[in-house]
């Protein structure tokens, strides 16, 4: 009767591995709900200048991307060497912005169309006259929110 | 009878695949957050017959050419002096009486602006301005506000505009929050953000 006898081991029992597949789950499934892909790729230019005083975008599904740029080097060959605007995955022409603003509400919920905030990723060597001319249409479509999105630093280095 | 155990089915690769899967999002992540500087646009509105009147000396004109110089209050400057020169123009507080500014710790230069609320910041731009030296001045502008309302919040309260404005953000603040976000649009009535922007000229 050793029903309570302990068993005798023999040297240092090996570890069990089995859990090593849950925490490996755990982390995939943490990066897997964290993650956004990125939606669009790039057509355009987009180094961003620098500035110091900024704020950070935090909420991304209320953020639209308007990219602003010449062409990528691929692109020239076509599509010249002349600043464009960049919507979703496509070249667009200034008319389109309006469109891109309405269909971008909604896709939105209700309650947080009030919320949304466009960010304007311009490359440092574009022209003010573009950047202006979307800024009057965005004023038109009333999507008064925006953003200049930079890149962190001094903004003594965006002057040449 | 004789019954055969029910082998083990080795889960040993599995961790590899899990691996395998978990290096494919970490690559894919991306974590950075954009930051930027905010603004709102105006809205469009009919063109008004009679403008408010706004004070020539209470308007402070940036100019930006097509090569990037910039002319402030009719003078040339570089971009590392426009912050000092818009702290100056906006804490000047010139006004008497009514339009006195009681924090206002400047030059009292009557030729300069009455009163930071009345103050305006009018950037004007060339269409073949660069973008990167149109985002330098609205920086260093802001940053001239930044630095006025840091003042004056480190006077009233002993902390940094920036600190109350990121303790407003942050969800385990433990403060109450209505009282900071009258702090903080207290601070922000004292130093109005008022730039103007003209459309480019064309030419």
């Amino acid at each position: 009767m050793s029903r309570f006898s302990k068993k005798k081991s023999s040297g240092t029992p090996a570890i069990s591995t089995a859990s090593l597949p849950d925490i490996v789950f755990i982390l995939l499934f943490f990066f897997m709900v964290s993650t956004t892909m990125r939606q669009t790729n790039l057509l355009v230019k987009n180094t961003l200048p620098y500035a110091d005083q900024v704020e950070k975008l935090d909420k991304k599904d209320l953020i639209s991307y308007i990219y602003i740029g010449a062409p990528s080097s691929r692109y020239q060959s076509t599509f010249g060497t002349e600043a464009r605007i960049q919507l979703n995955d496509k070249y667009a022409s200034l008319s389109e912005i309006r469109d891109f603003v309405y269909s971008e509400r909604a896709a939105m919920r209700q309650e947080l169309v009030p919320y949304l905030t466009i960010a304007l990723k311009v490359d440092e060597e574009s022209n003010m006259g573009l950047v202006s001319d979307v800024k009057q249409e965005l004023r038109k479509a009333e999507a008064l929110k925006i953003n200049y999105t930079t890149k962190e630093g001094s903004a003594t280095q965006n002057v040449h | 009878m004789a019954r055969r155990p029910a082998e083990e089915i080795n889960a040993g690769s599995m961790a590899d695949i899990a691996f395998l899967l978990l290096i494919f999002f970490l690559v894919t992540t991306t974590i950075i957050t954009d930051q930027g500087i905010n603004r709102k646009l105006p809205p469009i509105q009919p063109p008004q017959e009679n403008p408010p009147p706004i004070k020539e000396k209470n308007i402070f004109i940036v100019l930006i050419n097509k090569n990037d110089q910039l002319l402030v209050e009719d003078k040339p400057m570089q971009i590392e002096d426009i912050r000092e020169a818009a702290v100056s123009f906006l804490d000047n507080g010139g006004g008497t009486g009514k339009e006195a500014c009681n924090y206002c710790e400047g030059a009292r230069d009557p030729e300069s602006s009455d009163n930071p609320i009345k103050a305006v910041v009018s950037v004007q731009s060339d269409r073949q301005t660069q973008y990167g030296t149109y985002i330098a001045v609205q920086n260093e502008l802001v940053a001239a506000y930044n630095q006025l309302r840091d003042r004056a919040a480190e006077q009233l309260y002993n902390v940094s505009f920036i600190q109350m404005e990121e303790d407003y953000k942050d969800p385990s603040y433990n403060g109450d929050k209505t009282v900071l976000k009258e702090k903080i649009t207290k601070i922000q009535d004292m130093f109005p953000l008022k730039i103007s922007e003209a459309e480019p000229k064309r030419n």
